[in-house]
This record gives C-alpha cells, sequence and structure tokens, in this order.
C-alpha cells in the first residue's frame, strides 16, 4: 500500500513549517482535486496537511472598496456573498458556471486557482505527459484534443487552464496572497499563473509548501457591471469549451477602460492584453470588438480537433463586449 | 370497477432504494470477504509479453494474482444469442485470459485478489505488463476499405440483407430523392452503479449476487463457462442499479469473480471502476447510414434504401439492429437495407438503450423532414400519407397501432400547427427558435423461451408473486403487484413481489422492451392460476357458500369470490380448510416468430430548441412525446421510463460521444467529466402523451412496453427543430458546438 499520513493544521505558520519541510507533502483544502487525482495515481503524496481548520475563509471589504477573499472561502460562501455579487458580478457569476453546486460547497477559492488540468493524458497516470512526467512528451499532441488550449501553448504541452473563476480574476486584476519560507509574497494575477513553455510541469511560481492565503480583488468601479460568458456543450458540470470575463466603460461612446480575459482557450487564464490595446479609445461597435478578438486570437495554435475553438473565442468576446455595451445582459 | 393494473401507484421499494436499505450485488457481506480488481491492457493489439508480478506479491493481503498464464481454462464457450432468448448469453464469444493475445485496449489481462478493495487495487497497479504491440484498427475511415456484408447479425437472427420490390425502379419513378450519410458516434451506458458480481462458493454450489438485467442469463453463461451444473448455480440480485443495455448480456466479470474465488477459497467481490464500464461490458458502436428516399410529388414513398457500416469485433458479426423498425414504419413498396462490418480493435459492441432504432429511425426521420421541406408538406402530414395499414416488410397486419393518434394527440399537446413552417424565422434574442418532429417505432418483441412465475395467497389474505427477474430500476416490483392484485382480486396493498432469484420461477433477461409484457403475463398466468384453483376449492366446497355455484360466474375483488348473494373471502376458505397458503405455478407460452402479427409500439416525438448560431449553442426548450406502449401497468413508472428515454434522446442528440483514438485504440472519454450525458440543467419541460392500444396478440395484457421507444425519435425531432431553427441540416449525432458555428462572425 501506499501510506499517507494525514493531520490537520491548527495555524497558518505550522501548517506552512510542516509542508514545506516535507517535499512528499501536500495541502488538503475542500480535496476536490487533490483526492480525486490522489484516488488516479496521479498525485502521490505521502503526507497530507488538512487546512480547512484554518482561519483563512470569509469575504471581507478592503478600505478602498476592494475585497479580500479568503483562501480557504467555499465557492459556493464566494457566489452568494453581497459584496461579490454587487462590485464584481463576474467573479459570481463565474463561479456558479463552475463544476457542480456539490463540488462549489467543497472547493475552496484558493485550491480552485491550484486546480489541475483536465487533459485526459495528464489524468490517466500512464500515457506520456510533460506535466505529469517532466521530459516524458506530450501525448495531446497527436491526440484527442478537442478540449485542449489553443493560446500560450508548447511543444511540450497543450493542456487548457480549467478554472472558470480564474479567468474572471484575471480580467479584474486581482493578487494571489501568499505565505511560504521566506515569509508573505503578492502576485498580481497574471504572474501567479504560467504558460507551459518548456517547463509544463510548473504552473505556478510557488515554491513548494507556499500557501495561498487570500485573493485581493483592487477596488474598480468597471467592475460593478463585470460579466462572465461561458459555452460548453452541456448546460452545467463541464469545463469551458471558450469562456470570457470582462468588463469596461464608456466615455461618449468610446472605450475608456476595458478588461477582458478568456477562458477554456489557453493555458493559463488568459488575460487579453492584445484585444485591450485595440479596444482602448476605439468606438464601442461591432466591428472594433471583432478586430480586437481577431487580434488576440492571431497567434492561436489549434489542433485538428480544436480549431473552432480559433473562431469560438472570438465569437465568446465579442459577445461579452457587446453584451457590457447593451442595456441589460443577454443569457 | 376500478382496476389496480394502470394506476399511478409509487413504487413499493422507493424507501429502500433512496435509505440505502435496498442492497446491490457488491453490498452483500460474506465472511472472509476477498476483493478482486481487473487490469486492462494498455495496448489495442498484439500480446502480453510477460506479467511481471514481483512487486505486487511483496504488498501485504496478496491472495491471487490470475493471468493468461495461470487462469483455468473455460470449459466452453456458449454462442452470443441475444439474452431475450432465454440462453446463455456472452455480451462476446471471447473470454480473457485464456492465451497471450491483446484484441482492444482495456481488455482484462490480469485480475488481482487481495484481502481489502485498496490492497488488490494497489497491487494492481504494480503489475509490470510487457506486450508485443501491432497497429490497431480503429474508426471507420480507416475500416471502410475493409468491410464485409456478413451473413446474418445479432445473434444469426437478423439476416443482413432485406428488400421488397425494386428499390432501384422505385428511386427512379420517384418525383422527389432525399438522400444523406449519417453519421453517429460510439455510445456508453454509464448507468449509476458500475457493474460487479460477488461470488461465494459452498463446496461445489456457487452463489452469485450480480448486477443483470436477467438472473438466469447470468446462471446460464456462468455454468456453461465453468463448466458447473445449472442446479449448482444461484444468482440472487433483487436490486441493479440501473443497466440501459450493459447488463443485457453476460460479460466476463462474474465469471472471473467466480473462478477468483474458487482460487482463494474465499468469497470474492468484484467490481468495475468506472473506467472500466467503458471497456469491459459493451458499447453503441460507432456507424454510419446512407439512406436514400424516393416519393412522388404528393409525398407517396417509393422506394427507401438504408444501408449501415459499423465496426465488430474480431469474434462477433455484431450490429445493433438500426434497420429493422424503419423498415417497418411507412407503406413503401420497394426497399433494401443491409448492414456491412469491418472487423476492429474493439470488443463486441451490445445494446443500448433504443438498441437499433434510435440510430436507424434517426436517419429515416431526418430525411422524412428533408422530405416535407422540399414537397412543402406538414412534417406529420407527409407521415399520414404513408401509415402503414400492415407492417410492409412481412405483410402481417399489426397486432395494435396507434400511430395515427400518436401524432394527433401529441401535436395538439405540443401546439405543432402554431409553427411557420418556414425555417429561421423565429427569433427571440441571439436565439433562433425552431420546432421538429419525427415519428417512433420499436419492436414489441417475445421473449425465446416460457416464462414462468409463482403465486401464493397466505391464510391472512396476504399475497406474495414471485419470479425470476431482478429490478434495475423499472418500477417492476410495484407493477407486479398490481398485475397480481387484478388476477386475483385482492387489494394491491396485500400483494409484494419477490424477484431476483434463480431459486424462483424462471423469466428470460428483461431486455428490449420486452420485461413488463413477459413479466406480467407470467405474473397474471400464475395468479390467474390461483384464483381459478381456489374458486374451484370453494364451489366444491359443502360449507362454502359458493358451494355449487359456476365457477365461471364467480367474480374476485377485494379479497372475496363473488357469485350473486353468495360471498366468501378467500381467508375464510383457506382457514376452515386448515390451510396455511395456497400457491399455484403460471407459464406463459409467448408466441413464436412465425406469429402472424407484426408487433411494434408506435410513438411520435416533438421538441422546440433554440439555437445560438453564433456561439454555436443549442437547448431544448421543450418536449412532447405521445406513445401508444399497449396496456399501460403503472402510468407513474411508464411516464418516468419514457420521460427518461426521451432525455436520453436529448443526450444521444446533442452530447454523447466516444471515441477510439486513432494509434492507440484507446476510447478517448473514458470518465463521466468527458463523457457528457445530459444533467439537469439541460432537461426541458418534458410532457408524456399515453395513448392506450388494445392489443390482444402481443401477451394476456396486452403489454408492448416502455423501455425503449420513449427514446426512438427523439434525437430526430431535436435535429429537425435545429433545422427549422437555423435551416442546417446536421447528419451526425451528436449536433455539437462546431456543427452550428456559423460563419462569418463580423
Amino acid at each position: 500500500m501506499r501510506p499517507i499520513t494525514y493531520s490537520r493544521a491548527d495555524d497558518t505558520a505550522g501548517a506552512v513549517t510542516t509542508v514545506s519541510a516535507d517535499p512528499t507533502s501536500d495541502y488538503l483544502a475542500g480535496g476536490t482535486t487533490e483526492i480525486d487525482l490522489l484516488r488516479r495515481n496521479v498525485l502521490t503524496p505521502r503526507r497530507l496537511v488538512d487546512i480547512t481548520g484554518l482561519p483563512l475563509t470569509g469575504v471581507e471589504e478592503a478600505p478602498d472598496g476592494g475585497l479580500r477573499i479568503g483562501a480557504l472561502a467555499r465557492m459556493s460562501e464566494v457566489a452568494a456573498s453581497p459584496l461579490v455579487r454587487e462590485r464584481f458580478p463576474a467573479v459570481a457569476e463565474a463561479l456558479e458556471a463552475g463544476a457542480s453546486p456539490q463540488l462549489r460547497h467543497m472547493a475552496t477559492m484558493g485550491g480552485n486557482l491550484l486546480q489541475r488540468v483536465r487533459c485526459t493524458y495528464y489524468r490517466d497516470a500512464v500515457s506520456p505527459c510533460n506535466k505529469r512526467d517532466p521530459g516524458s512528451g506530450c501525448s495531446a499532441l497527436e491526440g484527442f484534443s478537442r478540449g485542449h488550449a489553443v493560446l500560450g501553448t508548447s511543444a511540450h504541452c497543450i493542456a487548457a487552464h480549467p478554472s472558470d473563476v480564474a479567468v474572471a480574476l484575471a480580467a479584474l486584476d486581482a493578487r494571489v496572497h501568499t505565505l511560504g519560507r521566506s515569509g508573505e509574497q503578492v502576485y498580481g494575477i497574471d504572474d501567479f499563473f504560467l504558460t507551459p513553455a518548456h517547463t509544463p510541469h510548473r504552473e505556478h511560481p510557488l515554491e513548494h509548501g507556499e500557501l495561498i492565503t487570500a485573493i485581493e480583488l483592487p477596488s474598480a468601479p468597471v467592475a460593478r457591471r463585470s460579466v462572465y460568458l461561458k459555452v460548453r456543450d452541456r448546460a452545467s458540470y463541464e469545463f469551458a469549451l471558450a469562456s470570457a470575463a470582462g468588463a469596461l466603460s464608456l466615455v461618449d461612446g468610446t472605450i475608456a477602460d476595458v478588461r477582458l480575459a478568456l477562458g477554456g482557450v489557453a493555458t493559463k487564464p488568459w488575460r487579453a492584453h492584445r484585444a485591450e490595446g485595440v479596444l482602448l479609445g476605439a468606438p464601442a461597435t461591432r466591428d472594433a470588438f471583432a478586430e480586437a478578438a481577431r487580434v488576440e486570437l492571431a497567434d492561436a495554435h489549434p489542433t485538428r480537433d480544436n480549431a473552432f475553438k480559433v473562431d469560438l473565442a472570438q465569437r465568446v468576446a465579442v459577445r461579452v463586449l457587446e453584451t457590457l455595451t447593451a442595456n441589460g445582459r443577454t443569457s | 370497477m376500478t382496476t389496480a393494473i394502470g394506476q399511478p401507484l409509487t413504487r413499493v421499494d422507493g424507501r429502500p432504494k433512496v435509505t440505502g436499505a435496498a442492497r446491490y450485488p457488491t453490498e452483500f457481506p460474506a465472511p472472509g470477504m476477498a476483493h478482486a480488481c481487473l487490469v486492462g491492457a494498455r495496448v489495442a493489439g498484439g500480446r502480453v509479453l510477460s506479467v511481471d508480478a514481483s512487486a505486487a506479491w511483496e504488498e501485504p493481503g496478496v491472495l491471487a494474482v490470475l493471468t493468461h498464464e495461470n487462469l483455468p481454462r473455460i470449459a466452453g464457450q456458449p454462442p452470443l444469442v441475444p439474452s431475450l432468448f432465454g440462453g446463455p448469453a456472452p455480451g462476446e464469444t471471447f473470454f480473457p485470459m485464456q492465451d497471450d493475445a491483446v484484441h482492444y485496449a482495456g481488455q482484462h489481462v490480469a485480475l488481482v485478489v487481495a484481502d481489502t478493495h485498496e490492497r488488490a487495487q494497489h497491487a494492481a497497479s504494480l503489475l509490470r505488463i510487457e506486450y508485443e504491440e501491432s497497429e490497431p484498427l480503429t474508426g471507420i475511415e480507416q475500416g471502410r476499405d475493409q468491410a464485409y456484408e456478413p451473413e446474418a447479425i445479432f445473434g444469426g437472427f437478423l439476416p443482413a440483407r432485406n428488400s421488397r420490390g425494386d428499390v432501384a425502379a422505385g428511386l427512379a419513378q420517384a418525383s422527389v430523392r432525399v438522400e444523406g450519410t449519417y453519421r453517429f458516434a460510439a455510445n456508453h451506458h454509464n448507468p449509476l452503479e458500475t457493474s460487479g458480481t460477488t461470488a461465494v462458493w459452498d463446496g461445489d454450489e456457487l452463489l452469485l449476487h450480480d448486477g443483470t438485467q436477467g438472473v438466469t442469463a447470468t446462471q446460464l453463461t456462468v455454468a456453461a463457462l465453468l463448466g458447473v451444473p445449472l442446479s449448482k448455480v444461484r444468482v440472487v440480485s433483487p436490486y441493479v442499479g440501473g443497466s440501459f443495455g450493459c447488463k443485457a448480456m453476460v460479460w466476463h466479470h462474474p465469471a472471473l469473480a467466480a473462478m477468483a474465488a474458487r482460487a482463494v477459497g474465499r468469497p470474492v467481490k468484484l467490481a468495475l471502476t468506472r473506467e472500466q464500464m467503458f471497456t469491459s461490458c459493451g458499447h453503441r458502436e460507432e456507424q454510419e447510414q446512407h439512406i436514400a428516399l424516393g416519393a412522388t410529388h404528393d409525398g407517396k414513398l417509393t422506394a427507401l434504401s438504408h444501408h449501415k457500416l459499423s465496426p465488430t469485433s474480431p469474434f462477433d458479426d455484431w450490429a445493433e439492429p438500426s434497420l429493422q423498425t424503419a423498415a417497418q414504419m411507412y407503406a413503401c413498396p420497394n426497399y433494401e437495407g443491409s448492414y456491412r462490418l469491418f472487423r476492429a480493435n474493439t470488443m463486441t459492441p451490445t445494446f443500448m438503450r433504443g438498441p437499433g432504432d434510435s440510430s436507424g429511425m434517426f436517419a429515416l426521420e431526418c430525411a422524412m423532414d428533408e422530405l416535407a421541406c422540399r414537397l412543402g408538406i406538414d412534417p406529420v402530414e407527409l407521415r399520414l400519407r404513408n401509415l402503414a395499414s400492415a407492417d410492409p416488410a412481412s405483410g402481417r397486419p399489426w397486432s395494435s397501432n396507434g400511430l395515427e393518434e400518436c401524432f394527433e394527440r401529441g401535436a395538439a399537446r405540443f401546439g405543432w400547427y402554431d409553427r411557420d413552417p418556414e425555417p429561421r424565422v423565429r427569433r427571440e434574442g441571439a436565439w433562433l427558435i425552431g420546432t421538429g418532429m419525427a415519428a417512433a417505432g420499436y419492436p414489441a418483441p417475445a421473449p425465446g423461451t416460457p416464462q414462468r412465475a409463482r403465486a401464493r395467497i397466505y391464510a391472512d389474505g396476504s399475497v406474495v408473486v414471485q419470479a425470476a427477474t431482478p429490478e434495475f430500476g423499472t418500477g417492476v416490483a410495484t407493477a407486479m403487484a398490481q398485475v397480481a392484485a387484478d388476477a386475483l382480486g385482492v387489494p394491491v396493498s396485500r400483494c409484494r413481489f419477490e424477484k431476483g432469484d434463480t431459486d424462483f420461477p424462471g423469466i428470460a433477461a428483461a431486455v428490449g422492451s420486452a420485461g413488463a409484457g413477459m413479466i406480467s403475463a407470467a405474473v397474471h398466468t400464475a395468479a390467474t392460476a390461483l384464483r381459478e384453483q381456489l374458486v374451484g376449492e370453494a364451489v366444491a366446497d359443502p360449507g362454502s357458500p359458493l358451494h355449487g355455484a359456476d365457477p365461471s360466474q364467480v367474480a374476485v375483488h377485494d379479497g372475496r369470490m363473488t357469485a350473486g348473494p353468495a360471498t366468501e373471502p378467500y381467508t375464510d376458505l383457506l382457514r376452515r380448510n386448515h390451510r396455511p397458503d395456497a400457491e399455484a405455478s403460471g407459464t406463459w407460452h409467448p408466441p413464436g416468430m412465425d406469429a402472424p402479427y407484426a408487433t411494434t409500439t408506435f410513438g411520435a416525438q416533438f421538441a422546440e430548441v433554440a439555437v445560438d448560431p453564433e456561439l454555436g449553442l443549442v437547448r431544448v426548450r421543450r418536449m412532447t412525446g405521445a406513445f401508444a406502449p399497449g396496456r399501460v401497468l403503472n402510468a407513474r413508472t411508464a411516464r418516468s421510463q419514457l420521460m427518461g428515454g426521451m432525455l436520453w434522446g436529448l443526450g444521444q442528440a446533442l452530447l454523447e460521444a466516444n471515441h477510439m483514438e486513432h494509434g492507440t485504440g484507446r476510447w478517448v472519454n473514458a470518465s463521466l467529466a468527458d463523457y457528457l450525458v445530459a444533467v439537469n440543467a439541460d432537461a426541458p419541460d418534458v410532457a408524456v402523451e399515453l395513448v392506450e392500444v388494445e392489443d390482444r396478440e402481443v401477451n394476456p395484457l396486452g403489454v408492448k412496453g416502455v423501455g425503449e421507444i420513449g427514446q426512438v425519435g427523439a434525437n430526430a425531432a431535436i435535429a429537425n427543430a435545429v433545422h427549422h431553427a437555423t435551416g442546417r441540416r446536421v447528419r451526425k449525432m451528436p449536433v455539437t458546438v462546431e456543427d452550428l458555428m456559423e460563419l462569418p462572425l463580423a
């Protein structure tokens, strides 16, 4: 058997010390990724430190009007928070578009950011996979890749980042707070996720044992009308084929501020910087939106199975921008 | 007089099911239980060079590692015959670990037994298996050139080619022709309960708890494979957690569990993992169907040509019978249909809900919709113009029909005629709205063997009826209590149906929508025999008020026998004669294959969809199905099955797909996260109309069954609605985002 030591942490610093000291240890929070992959022999920790008792929960108001979301706040709690719904509706919408109610009651916000990819070849624990077994190769390149990424890919990995809420957080410039052996750190969300490049097994800049303590959403009046749109085959409980989170403000019909990020199509929650560049100062027209989306996807690398995503991502982006500039929302 | 039959009673076993009291096949405890774990081949073709089990044996608790090197040989391989025919029914005529050959990915190549499930799993993961790998043949594009026309399909019961009239002449004389190729992804069943078996030997007697649609099928198949006398094999399976066809045939794991139990001298529990469900109990095969219709200007069909191509295993000529009902639906004088197969690195495909007809009728009913559009005739009207007054394939009259009434009542309930037939004219915001319909048909098949049941009444008036059939979600225990209640004239609350045990009178596997008909026939026959026995005793009993009455004039109701003013409860008769109980058996002899009737269940499906053509999204907004399943035993459970079937049709239309990966021969969607079935959020408002038709031929109560018909045609109604919404005709299952995104964007 593969013995696993289980312990419950009762203080944050102690948990960090314990896990940092043992490279075969993992944190256990909601368990919706960790237990799943442990059972499949994809993750093989020898020690699990249960952090669900740590005081890292809740949604708090920051003095500037932003929010601080505890890393152990459950997805369902955050989605239901009136503060989140009022100030950052895209975050609530993305949370509610993710997983299933049962999973959302268990999964934590910090765990959500650290969830692993849904690539079949990663998850089967056997196929060559550079993410699971560096240097073994990428089975998805020649395999079935309808759900895989078209942006941010490399010759070593094309797995799409699965999170919905991380896309909204990317659009809204969230910051990730951590505690590690070397103390507290703050990462801009865009820096928190790494593209695979030559090191697909490195998904975050975190050192082993570095624990997410909170997610900070800085005050942004534009975010009060933010939206999240997710396209998938079935109406619930499926990862995105393509999604987009956006926020936008107009001054005299011209785009004065815009935030746009894409999901389901990239190896990380994809802040659409290029599209934003095209849109800023442009008129709020369908043509401008389409041009911005086209520019964002210009360097996409589709496979035989997911070429439609290049097109779909643009359509989702345009729809989000149209929704933001129309009165009300479309579903 | 109110009958129990037909009442929408709630399930008698609803409470044990939702509270966990109901026991499923791998939940039976046994002292010293060991746990077996299967290992599937990682390659799809080649052979096993070596199995190194040294690391596995180092683990504590390991009891056995069985491979082709040490698993006992089977006593004999029974032929593949559908389980409805009542004999041994292996899912494929191949048994694993008899030699080193690997024919498909996931084929069982080792079985590890340990004292706990976790230890067995872990030890199984430590086996080091070396293969010699050969290039697998996986999909239609690779196999097309090697296709052959088999002599017969379906265990030899259906010819691979059928024709009537002259299809070429019929197409030539047609004023309008419609032609198309339809492609279907493979489907996997995915019942909630994965398949599993608990095997317990007591000396030379074997007890199996097995997830199966037929305990007798498991008994017969395992006995044949192991070479054990039938009298020594008992299968007990009162509850099965869903099947949808993957437990209709008997796959390898029940016999393997028995072999493992014999090898370790302990009871063994063998449960398939969810992933193993994709490679251990069959699937609906990937397929391609080509259809051509010819018709006159006023919509009368002149020809139907319908050909299918699909992969099968190296062992069996299996194709789901997609062409049979499509050949019978309409009065079309000229017909030709054929099955072509090619051998691929796959296990033998099998029955899956709406077997055959959910694909064959999809192609036909989409083509009919296309024809209706071409001719400018309403789709319902086009079908009415082609109604078949007798089975066009055999010339035999229908035992009952009801299709016309299904069209009428379904259309009325759905509001069909409110539509503008022009495609792409209804828009709501970003959504295009469309409606579509299709006809449904599925055989009402008879089992191949006599069906038996036993009825017993106790002196307190309570009744037990027994038959071997398991309950796998259909509500059989409730419906059969209703049947017994009416035949005996006792309140349904006094009747209990005992089931799922080969020690009870034999019933064939409840498959192909045949369960309700054949089990009710046996139960009705047994309960009627018991009533006649009791009435006979009463009229012959000088102590009975009914003494001397004409038995044919005795009515039974509420636990009493009554003739004119004379009346006596069953309980008085039994007590007076010091009888603790009375019992009778009943055997129903089904009509043979040469019965002078065609028995088909008909229905009509209607759907409304919304399509966002920019994002490629399609959502079904409402569905209406009208079905004529003969007599309905329980309106609640019948509706439930029909609604479930319709939602399966939705899943097949829009979600369910599996593909064998080229190069590796592995299924790409081998989990419930990747293989998409419809979830609650996909389910629209579903309305079910029950059109009861009297059928005096199929079985004593005229029950044609609701297990399959709900799915047939639902997919076509949705695809036709997609066409109506968008003007796009998508000839494939499932229809997905890629198919509906319209270019260009701007």
